[in-house]
């Protein structure tokens, strides 16, 4: 017999509550990329001219270059949620798995900020050519 | 051996009978690939091109959208490397966003049954198809002048 009390016996083996974190951000995430996407579909489709200077000029506007970093921001979360997921289906070695998630994580935060940096600059020093 | 019909398949892709309903979640998965990987790179090249100037944008064309009237056999096979590149992501756009939808739609419980699932899987491949295609025809007008 186990002499504790029930709350003792019981403590620390229920869920986690974070369950549901991964599912829940990649759902999230995805209805924002529908319509971050559907944003820039429509902006392209609508774009007078494809000239480097037309698309500068377009993208340094602050209604464009906010839902653009807006737009990498999301893409690059849903994207690491989801390549997460392959990783931990494809790749059964423990070590190996590490080292993938570790360059999933690089690959992404440095794509996400070297993206934002580019929208940035353009955004705040004006488009040159 | 004589291969028994009848006999049930085990569940693995090389032996599946293919429908819709399982085409498309493994589509998902494989496009979802492509755009976190191609598809990303591509859309930070192209930022990185506007940002660059003129002369960058002028490079990211020749290799993506066209390589030009006097471009040489190698430079035209690495454009059509690229365009083949494009397509695939932009078939993969359309693919992720219409089994994407459709995952919404699963997820608050509605269209389980058989035939509405096997409909809504061949709708999300039909409509990838069709924009995809349309894309093409936009390119192709507004930059090739076909």
């Amino acid at each position: 017999m186990d002499s504790r009390t029930y709350i003792g016996r019981v403590r620390g083996l229920g869920s986690a509550k974070h369950g549901g974190e991964h599912w829940l951000k990649q759902r999230l995430t995805a209805i924002g990329n529908i319509l971050l996407t559907t944003w820039l579909v429509v902006s392209l489709l609508l774009m007078p001219n494809f000239d480097q200077a037309t698309l500068a000029q377009w993208l340094a506007q602050p209604t464009v270059a906010v839902p653009m970093i807006l737009m990498i921001v999301n893409i690059f979360s849903h994207a690491r949620l989801g390549l997460q997921v392959l990783i931990e289906d494809y790749v059964h070695d423990e070590g190996l798995k590490f080292g993938a998630m570790a360059l999933l994580n690089f690959y992404v935060v440095a794509s996400a900020v070297f993206g934002i940096f580019v929208v940035a600059k353009l955004a705040f020093t004006g488009a040159s050519a | 051996m004589a291969k028994n019909p009848n006999r049930p398949l085990s569940p693995h892709l090389q032996v599946y009978r293919w429908s819709p309903q399982m085409a498309i979640s493994i589509f998902h998965r494989a496009t979802g690939f492509i755009l976190a990987t191609v598809g990303m790179v591509t859309l930070l090249w192209w930022l990185s091109a506007i940002g660059g100037g003129a002369e960058s944008y002028a490079t990211f064309q020749k290799y993506v959208v066209s390589a030009g009237e006097s471009a040489t056999g190698f430079e035209m096979a690495i454009n059509w490397f690229f365009r083949l590149l494009g397509l695939a992501v932009t078939f993969s756009f359309f693919q992720h966003l219409a089994s994407g939808i459709r995952h919404l739609v699963l997820d608050i419980g509605a269209g389980y049954e058989l035939k509405t699932n096997r409909t809504w899987a061949s709708a999300a491949f039909i409509a990838a198809f069709f924009a995809t295609a349309f894309v093409v025809l936009f390119v192709a007008s507004r930059f090739l002048g076909v």
